[in-house]
């Protein structure tokens, strides 16, 4: 599965940086006389709403929803283990104020907070990344804080911290490492749920604005065409499912590596 | 028990304020002034002043929280800026229809996926359990704001089995009920296989079948009853994700309940109605894992002493 999950999501990398090469079209341009055309020779996936390549469309979508779910979750993660090593390691105050942030915006469905920031903010893509970005790190810094807590009582990092060193050396240096494991198969799993999650908004109109191909938008224009037109709700719904399906298998199976109870 | 039940109440009480706080913090959050944004750009000066005097955002912020918090307390939530009408009153008349949707979708959901995940369980690494958690993790990659409008392709335009959107009849909850449990029954079925394979493990089962039970009695009447705590506790947990799910598919399927509610009143910039359907969700879904963690705490008495 793990080789399947990386397959795809090599491939869709390739796809996000070769896509104005790999298609003859540009994904802006219009033929109005043939919109709505079905898939052909010439355009393989069909024509959309507006005459434009679905094909070039899907091929420059891939970058936005590949550069949305590494936004995120660099910021998320690197936030998240920044606040749960910090809570875990120090405990006290600290980590009593930093748990009941986690637990308030655990308590809110992260879907709907992102939804209610991008409605006052107004929707942009920017504005996206920045309400995705609010509600991942909370998975980041519970899981952290976890791994932070048992780590302050292994031995070498009482080992550490005899010989003298700092506070900040040792979270960076010995705490930080125990997490990092299942932070990269958090990050992996949060790979899918950000493209999922920018996907859903700009399906809503909340995310990324026209013209700009974005495979929530597509679907998006495609729901006033399921009777005449299909191709436009079914191809960038494939692509979506494909590249989730891919960080899916990826981070199962980078799960199963790292904790083997799992795959029983 | 009682002694478990009152700390899990207190403990719910900064979580729905922090949750009354962030929601009150959203319309401050509006780039520029939130009167002006809801009126749009053809508003003149005296307008502007009169909807912020009807909104309270001419008072100081503190006066301005402790209104928005006693109102809160009250279930008084302000008026819809498009309809006029309290935001409460829009929210009760669009709720029976979330309800609807939720629960059809959970029934839909719980009779799919656990003779899903029983029959993985049972049948564990052959083909038909890999054939069944292939299923479910498609269930969970596939969203449901595709997954939606390609069964509305297949059922409603093609095969004409079901109408594609609206309300009125049974069958039209069919299409939305499967579009939001698809999820919820992929989880379910992953959850209901492993929750089952570690109870076939337990000794009690071999000891059933050493007393010559048959297999399909050992593992429905033994076996799956026990699995089924954890179970039970992901149904009740997820039932937040079903609410929040209802957003989209309410959308997709034009189904008018507080989901389809909310994006209207995005659209129309009602920040007192946003406000309104967000504090409600939020607060719901508060409160179904409060419910949640009670019930378990009953079901499992180790959990109260933790």
């Amino acid at each position: 599965m793990i080789r399947v999950g990386f397959v795809i999501v090599a491939l869709a990398v390739f796809v996000a940086i070769a896509g104005p090469f790999l298609s003859a079209y540009d994904p802006n341009a219009q033929e109005l006389a043939r919109r709505l055309e079905g898939p052909s020779l010439s355009h393989p996936l069909g024509l959309d709403e507006l005459g434009r390549d679905i094909l070039a469309r899907i091929l420059a979508g891939a970058r936005v929803s590949l550069l949305v779910g590494l936004v995120v979750v660099t910021i998320s993660s690197v936030t998240g283990m920044f606040f749960g090593s910090v809570a875990g390691y120090f405990g006290g105050r600290v980590d009593d104020v930093i748990s009941r942030v986690v637990d308030v915006l655990m308590a809110f469905p992260g879907i709907l907070l992102a939804i209610a920031l991008v409605a006052v903010l107004g929707p942009s893509l920017r504005n996206v990344v920045l309400a995705l970005s609010v509600i991942g790190w909370v998975g980041y810094a519970r899981l952290v804080r976890g791994q932070a807590l048992r780590a302050r009582e292994f031995e070498f990092v009482q080992a550490a911290r005899a010989l003298g060193a700092g506070s900040p050396r040792i979270v960076l240096r010995h705490v930080l490492p125990t997490a990092f494991p299942s932070v990269v198969v958090q990050a992996t799993l949060g790979m899918a749920g950000a493209i999922i999650a920018e996907a859903a908004l700009s399906f809503l109109g909340l995310g990324v604005q026209p013209p700009t191909p974005s495979w929530g938008t597509m679907l998006d224009a495609g729901r006033s065409h399921l009777f005449d037109a299909p191709h436009l709700t079914i191809f960038p719904g494939v692509a979506i499912a494909i590249l989730v399906l891919g960080f899916n298998f990826l981070g199962d199976g980078l799960r199963d590596r790292i904790d083997p109870k799992m795959s029983q | 028990m009682l002694r478990y039940l009152l700390r899990r109440l207190l403990l719910t009480i900064p979580v729905l304020l922090g949750v009354a706080t962030l929601v009150f913090a959203l319309i401050h959050l509006v780039p520029g002034d939130p009167a002006r944004s809801m009126l749009g750009e053809g508003a003149t000066e005296e307008e502007i002043a009169r909807l912020q005097e009807a909104l309270g955002l001419n008072r100081p912020l503190p006066v301005q929280y402790a209104a928005f918090l006693a109102g809160v307390a009250r279930g008084d939530l302000g008026r819809s800026f498009r309809y006029g009408t309290p935001v409460t009153q829009e929210i009760r008349d669009k709720l029976v229809r979330t309800i609807q949707l939720a629960l059809a979708a959970m029934a839909v959901a719980i009779l799919f996926a656990i003779p899903l995940g029983i029959v993985a369980a049972v049948f564990r690494g052959t083909a038909v359990d890999h054939a069944a958690m292939t299923l479910a993790l498609v269930g969970i990659s596939m969203p449901n704001f595709w997954l939606g409008p390609l069964l509305a392709i297949l059922f409603a335009v093609r095969l004409a089995w079901l109408p594609v959107a609206g309300t009125g009849t049974l069958a039209h909850l069919v299409l939305p009920a499967v579009t939001l449990g698809a999820a919820l029954s992929a989880i379910l079925a992953r959850m209901t296989r492993a929750s089952l394979l570690e109870e076939l493990r337990e000794l009690y089962v071999l000891a059933a079948r050493a007393r010559g039970l048959s297999r399909t009695r050992a593992v429905l009447h033994h076996a799956f009853r026990n699995s089924l705590i954890p179970v039970v506790t992901i149904i009740g947990l997820q039932f937040g994700a079903v609410l929040t799910g209802t957003i989209i598919t309410e959308t997709i399927f034009a189904w008018p309940g507080v989901g389809r509610l909310l994006i209207q009143a995005i659209n129309f910039r009602d920040y007192p109605l946003v406000q309104g359907c967000i504090l409600f969700i939020s607060v719901t879904y508060v409160l179904m894992n409060l419910l949640t963690d009670l019930t378990y705490g009953l079901l499992d008495p180790r959990i109260r002493y933790d």
